[in-house]
């Protein structure tokens, strides 16, 4: 890369993460969410504009969690309704390892 | 005491700065410590601006500086307010500020591993990779319901009392009731990316030599007007770059945390110190900003909260402190713990002594004294208007455009005329800030 503008601009959500060591967990996904209540209360936009890891999305008319791709970092709970939900740290020693911090 | 024989005198849940010392602490009082950590390493699941005020670490391991894996040791503070397309800098730089050392930079999944080690040398059994589902609970001596372990998985560990260290969102203290939800406006998410750059690079953007490094706080358009600010500090061949938004702004404003990250990152402004970096790593971390507001309860029968567990944060608007109120209360948590050890009285009449040492400790004087800064930064001129004003006065003292010059006191009442901000706000946030900050 180069020139005046820096990589920095450029960078999508997808290639910042892609630098990030992630120790998936095949078996469980760590979120949850009821799709009613995320709707009802308004829950659904809030996670998809706080998450900085694009973790949510809406597809067909339901949130869709890519947990995989989760920072652990509990914005989306701290910001969501009482039960629409449920989000909880990844088993021991899963999820993101961060080798900077 | 429990039906049960412990399996340690002390459980401490999270190895960051503040489990990790309370754990060493105690462990040198000859108390038995098991540390857990829910990250394959400790340091793997923290993230933080970087910039460590290491009077109090310096305390418990003197000359830490030396041999821990700090990145530079900060001489330069520079404070940027933002428009669109221009900045005001106030660039302090000072040996002072190196010696004795005051601030240094450093890369949690790099140090968090150092002050571990410690802890082990100390004799604390770490177990990384473990986390800890639920507290035990059980009646106690005075009847009350006390802490008596812990659960991870089918597995339990039993001990006197149960030190939760497991950071901002301390999903432990909720779940037995001892501390609320926090408020929206009392929560930030930071977003941040390591930016590799070679080290002679950076020395010479950022005007430093040696091991002497440079904090850049930067307020305004940055952050697109939300409450909050940005960072951009110097490790030794990277940069810590990033933005921290307060959750009730960054909703009420409407926008992603995505976007504000990305027009922080690509501002005209930052591209020269940016220029040719490669990002090493991206994450995403909460940050308590409610100060004094959030401390609330710490201590319950067996089990005390330290760190930012606790709230313990101070934002004053330009600098986030944590990590050196995590340590100053894990320094007092290890006085308060071990005494009630000592005395057989691991109630919550026993282990109020942590209370009392912390409530004597500079961590509380300061956020004492900087009680009212959360209030004060949630007033939104400080986030747009002010840049603009401060830009403005620049803007007349510097463009010679063929008109007469003016005294700058002239030149800043054109100013702020002009901009959005009204001198009843100016007198109004001046006061209040002075109060505050
Ligand atoms: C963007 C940003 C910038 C910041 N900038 C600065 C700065 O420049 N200077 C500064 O001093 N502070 C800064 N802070 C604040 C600072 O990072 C924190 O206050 C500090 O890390 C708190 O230390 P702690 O030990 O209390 O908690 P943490 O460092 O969060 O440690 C908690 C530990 O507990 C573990 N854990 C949690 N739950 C469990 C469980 N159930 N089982 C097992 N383990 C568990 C976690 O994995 C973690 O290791 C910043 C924060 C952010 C987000
Ligand atoms: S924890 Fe953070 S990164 Fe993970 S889904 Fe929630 S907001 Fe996104």
């Amino acid at each position: 890369m180069g020139g005046g503008a820096g990589p920095v601009r450029t960078t999508t959500v997808p290639e910042r993460l892609a630098a990030n060591r992630f120790v998936l967990d095949e078996e469980e996904s760590h979120i949850e969410i009821d799709q009613e209540l995320a709707r009802s209360t308004g829950t659904a936009e809030r996670i998809i504009a706080v998450c900085p890891a694009g973790v949510y999305s809406m597809q067909d008319g339901r949130v869709v969690a890519d947990y995989a791709a989760c920072l652990e970092c509990g914005t989306c709970l701290a910001v969501a309704a009482p039960g629409a939900l449920t989000w909880h740290y990844p088993r021991g020693g899963f999820g993101v390892s961060f080798r900077e911090g | 005491m429990s039906a049960e024989e412990p399996d340690f005198d002390v459980i401490v849940v999270g190895a960051g700065p503040a489990g990790a010392v309370t754990a060493y602490l105690l462990a040198r009082q000859g108390h038995s410590v098991v540390l857990i950590e829910r990250g394959e390493a400790p340091g793997a699941k923290n993230l933080s601006g970087g910039v460590l005020y290491g009077r109090v670490l310096d305390e418990v391991f003197p000359g830490f500086a030396d041999t821990a894996p700090v990145e530079r040791r900060i001489t330069r503070h520079v404070t940027t307010f933002l428009t669109a397309d221009s900045s005001v800098s106030i660039d302090y730089a000072g040996k002072p500020l190196a010696e004795p050392v005051n601030a240094v930079t450093v890369l949690r999944a790099k140090f968090d591993p150092w002050l571990a080690e410690r802890a082990e040398e100390a004799g604390v059994f770490l177990m990384p990779g473990v986390r800890v589902d639920e507290l035990l609970t059980e009646p106690g001596p005075d009847g009350v319901r006390q802490v008596v372990g812990v659960k991870a998985g089918d597995d339990e560990l039993r001990a006197r009392v149960v030190v939760a260290a497991d950071g901002v969102n301390s999903y432990l203290a909720r779940s037995i009731g001892l501390r609320p939800k926090p408020p929206e406006h009392h929560l930030a998410v930071g977003v941040k990316a390591v930016v590799h750059l070679p080290r002679q690079v950076i020395e010479d953007r950022f005007a430093v030599s040696g091991d002497e490094g440079a904090a850049h706080a930067i307020v305004g358009d940055c952050t697109l007007g939300i409450g909050g600010g940005g960072f951009l500090y110097t490790n030794a061949e990277s940069l810590s770059l990033g933005v921290v938004l307060r959750l009730d702004d960054l909703i009420k404003k409407g926008r992603t945390a995505i976007e504000v990250f990305e027009h922080y990152t690509s501002h005209p402004v930052l591209a020269p110190y940016l220029r040719d970096g490669e990002i090493l790593e991206y994450g995403s971390h909460l940050v308590a900003e409610g100060g004094l507001e959030m401390v609330g309860e710490v201590v319950s029968g067996g089990f005390v909260v330290v760190g930012e567990a606790a709230g313990l944060t101070i934002n004053s608007g330009l600098t986030v402190r944590g990590m050196d109120l995590a340590i100053g209360s894990a320094v007092a948590a290890a006085k308060g713990v071990g005494e009630a050890l000592a005395a057989g009285d691991t109630t919550a009449t026993g282990l109020a002594a942590y209370r009392r040492h912390l409530d004597e400790s500079f961590v509380m004087a300061d956020l004492r004294t900087y009680g009212r800064a959360p209030a004060f930064l949630e007033r939104d001129r400080m986030y747009g208007a002010y840049g603009e004003l401060a830009a403005g006065i620049f803007h007349d003292v510097f463009s010679l455009d063929g008109t007469p010059r003016k005294h700058l006191a002239a030149v800043a009442r054109g100013a702020l005329k002009r901009s959005r901000v009204s001198v009843r706000d100016l007198i109004s946030d001046g006061w209040a800030g002075v109060r505050a900050l």
